[in-house]
């Protein structure tokens, strides 16, 4: 994962609630074995509307979105994300995020940052005109104007997005702890190893 | 000393535990892991990208189902038809080489055990109460029904999972949906879970597990559990589940990947322990009387956008919240509905019965009991019944249900995920509807432009007859 420490730049007022992902990215786009070029369909039915706010000028390759309620709420495609990455933005801001898109989003380097809905509604406005920062490290979301947003982060995710770390590498370091969960586990109950036997007895 | 009094999750969750973080994160052991062609090749990709191994591949399952056409896989003669889909061949057949390079267990497309992974789970016995399953797919929170702590994960985390057998998680809050009373006849487990939905909220479960609870879930078959805890996702929450009981075991027992002979009674006598104890606490809970819910119907773009079947299609200015007001006047606008019509006058021309949420041989009998003697409506175009999985396909046969379903003018398919989100030929064309046993209305879910309506499988078969949407407790008993 590449580091990521602070966000600057326009950010595209959406403002929508319950964005999902099938409309972040819809299914005949999940085809693709391949992390790259999910951009051209990303927020496909949105953007098909005249005057859309992501093809508004201003913010050709604004790196923030903005949006509602439950953002990223449905399937659990991580082609949401890679979408969002392809056509460059890097953080989203919405007053809640469902679990498995935040997570996604945060094992690709995209600030998902939780406000409040009034601060939301500041935002979006500020951002019609002016360009927004987040600043990770402090945990807080400023504009040009007198406004400093603090938000709440993950601990383990902030360290692991400050640092770049690679949270597979991370794990295979605890290789250890996983091997005694395994062996007691054999122990106390041996019927979940192998199941793949039971089948070959079965038959 | 007494331990303090857990729910059913935080025994689960214990259970599994490799490790904790001082800042809470914790590494989650993961029993089973189910893989398909949507979601894996990018994590297979890069784990060969860094020479890593599957650390368990013994505790790993794939079967293709997303991309999968429902027309026949094989010509007369017997010979394997190509896909015709250049993309959805490629991804199908990057599943196809995985697996083996990988060492993992690949039930192939013309196999009669193919069929949608969360059908098959359950139906292999590769699910089991008190284990943790993941896969690479949302409504992976059906396997809550026979007692799993089951939830979707990312193509990152299914990665994770096959180079560790772990996830780092932080624990779920828990929610309690308490149900009292008994359900209505005509008011089948679908309608239940779409109540519930309508009552929290599609965001109301965010952040938690869901258990359901109540003598309603005691009383339902396996294939009920599933369904209602399929769409837990629906309603925010990773995963749902429901304590397993007898009624788990029984269906359970001798199935193929199922533990046999003194290792099925020790892991019996351990289920059985997988219940919430007496005293313990949910973060949160909610109530619902099942006198309450009759069958119940979708009318807009968000799977919380329910009413019951008798009822009208809602005006935006009835919702207090000014978003969520401007979110209905575009899904009615989307929907092509205008507020105060009532739902049984909404017309529909396509009915698809299937999906991971509603494809089991009990949603097949719900339907088919509907629809024997009968026809579909000349204004219905298009009826595909999909079963869930081929094992499901050959037991309807059996029983009899597809000429049910073809004599009803019904198409009688292969099984996948189809029409459920369109990634495969069957698509509802735009500004069509279709009265769909799945699991979201999301606008183009069901192909671009299409109009979906979620209910149940009886409440299909009832719309596939008169052409509109109705409620089925009038066809029935006549």
């Amino acid at each position: 994962m590449e580091q990521v420490s602070s966000i600057s730049g326009r950010a595209i007022p959406l403002g929508l609630k319950n964005v999902d992902t099938d409309v972040i990215i819809p299914a005949h786009w999940l085809k693709t074995v391949s992390r790259e070029g999910l951009g051209k369909g990303a927020f496909e039915t949105i953007r098909q509307a005249p005057g859309n706010p992501f093809d508004v000028e201003d913010f050709a390759g604004a790196p923030i979105l903005i949006a509602g309620d439950n953002f990223g709420c449905g399937s659990s495609r991580e082609h949401a994300a890679w979408a969002m990455l392809d056509m460059g933005l890097t953080a989203v801001i919405a007053p809640s995020f469902s679990d498995i898109f935040s997570g996604n989003a945060f094992k690709n380097g995209i600030l998902a940052v939780e406000l409040p809905q009034e601060q939301v509604d500041r935002l979006l406005e500020v951002a019609k005109d002016h360009p927004i920062t987040i600043d990770l490290e402090n945990q807080v979301v400023t504009t040009p104007f007198q406004d400093r947003f603090a938000f709440e982060v993950d601990p383990f995710r902030k360290h692991c997005l400050l640092n770049g770390l690679d949270e597979i590498g991370l794990t295979l370091e605890r290789d250890a702890a996983i091997e005694t969960h395994e062996r007691a586990r054999a122990d106390s109950l041996p019927w979940l190893d192998a199941p793949t036997r039971n089948r070959r007895e079965h038959a | 000393m007494a331990s303090k009094p857990r729910t059913l999750y935080e025994k689960i969750w214990d259970a599994h535990v490799v490790e904790r973080q001082d800042d809470g994160t914790c590494l989650v052991y993961i029993d089973r892991h189910l893989v398909h062609e949507v979601t894996s090749p990018q994590a297979f990709e890069a784990l060969r990208l860094a020479g890593r191994k599957v650390r368990r591949p013994d505790l790993t399952l794939a079967v293709p189902d997303h991309n999968l056409p429902t027309t026949p896989r094989t010509a007369p003669d017997g010979s394997r038809l190509p896909i015709a889909d250049k993309q959805s061949a490629a991804q199908l057949a990057a599943l196809e080489a995985n697996a083996p390079a990988f060492g993992i267990d690949y039930i192939d497309a013309f196999a009669p055990e193919q069929g949608i992974v969360h059908v098959v789970g359950p139906e292999q016995g590769f699910s089991l109460p008190g284990t943790t399953i993941v896969c690479g797919d949302s409504h992976t929170a059906a396997h809550g029904g026979i007692g799993a702590l089951a939830f979707g994960i990312g193509t990152s985390e299914v990665e994770h999972v096959l180079a560790t057998q772990t996830l780092l998680l932080r624990p779920s809050k828990t929610m309690e949906v308490r149900v009292e009373g008994e359900l209505s006849p005509g008011v089948t487990p679908k309608d239940l879970i779409l109540h519930i939905i309508g009552v929290i909220g599609t965001a109301g479960g965010t952040g938690y597990v869901i258990e359901y609870r109540g003598e309603v879930f005691e009383k339902m078959s396996v294939e009920g559990r599933l369904t209602v805890c399929n769409m837990s996702i629906e309603g925010g929450a990773r995963a749902g589940l429901i304590a397993p009981d007898q009624t788990v075991f029984d269906y359970l027992k001798g199935r193929p990947y199922a533990p046999q002979g003194e290792a099925w009674d020790k892991a019996v006598d351990w289920w059985r322990s997988l219940v919430t104890d007496d005293g313990a606490q949910f973060d949160k809970s909610v109530v619902i009387d099942a006198a309450d819910i009759e069958p119940t119907v979708s009318w807009g773009t968000s799977p919380e956008d329910v009413v019951a079947i008798g009822g009208t299609v809602p005006s935006p200015a009835v919702f207090e919240d000014a978003a969520k007001r401007e979110a209905v006047a575009k899904s009615l606008d989307y929907m092509g509905l205008a507020p105060g019509t009532p739902m049984e006058q909404v017309k529909v021309e396509n009915i698809f019965i299937g999906s991971c949420t509603n494809s089991r041989i009990e949603d097949l009998r719900a339907a088919a009991e509907v629809l024997k003697g009968r026809k579909k409506a000349a204004s219905v175009r298009w009826a595909i019944a999909v079963p869930g999985s081929g094992l499901v396909k050959r037991q309807a046969e059996e029983e009899g249900l597809d000429r049910i379903f073809t004599d009803a003018g019904f198409e009688w398919r292969e099984p996948g995920c189809s029409a459920c989100l369109a990634m495969n030929p069957d698509k509802v064309p735009p500004g069509e509807r279709c009265a769909s046993t799945s699991n979201r209305n999301f606008v183009g879910r069901q192909g671009p432009g299409a109009r979906t309506h979620l209910l149940s499988p009886a409440m299909a078969a009832a719309a596939a007859v008169t052409g509109h949407l109705t409620d089925v407790r009038k066809l029935m008993g006549e």
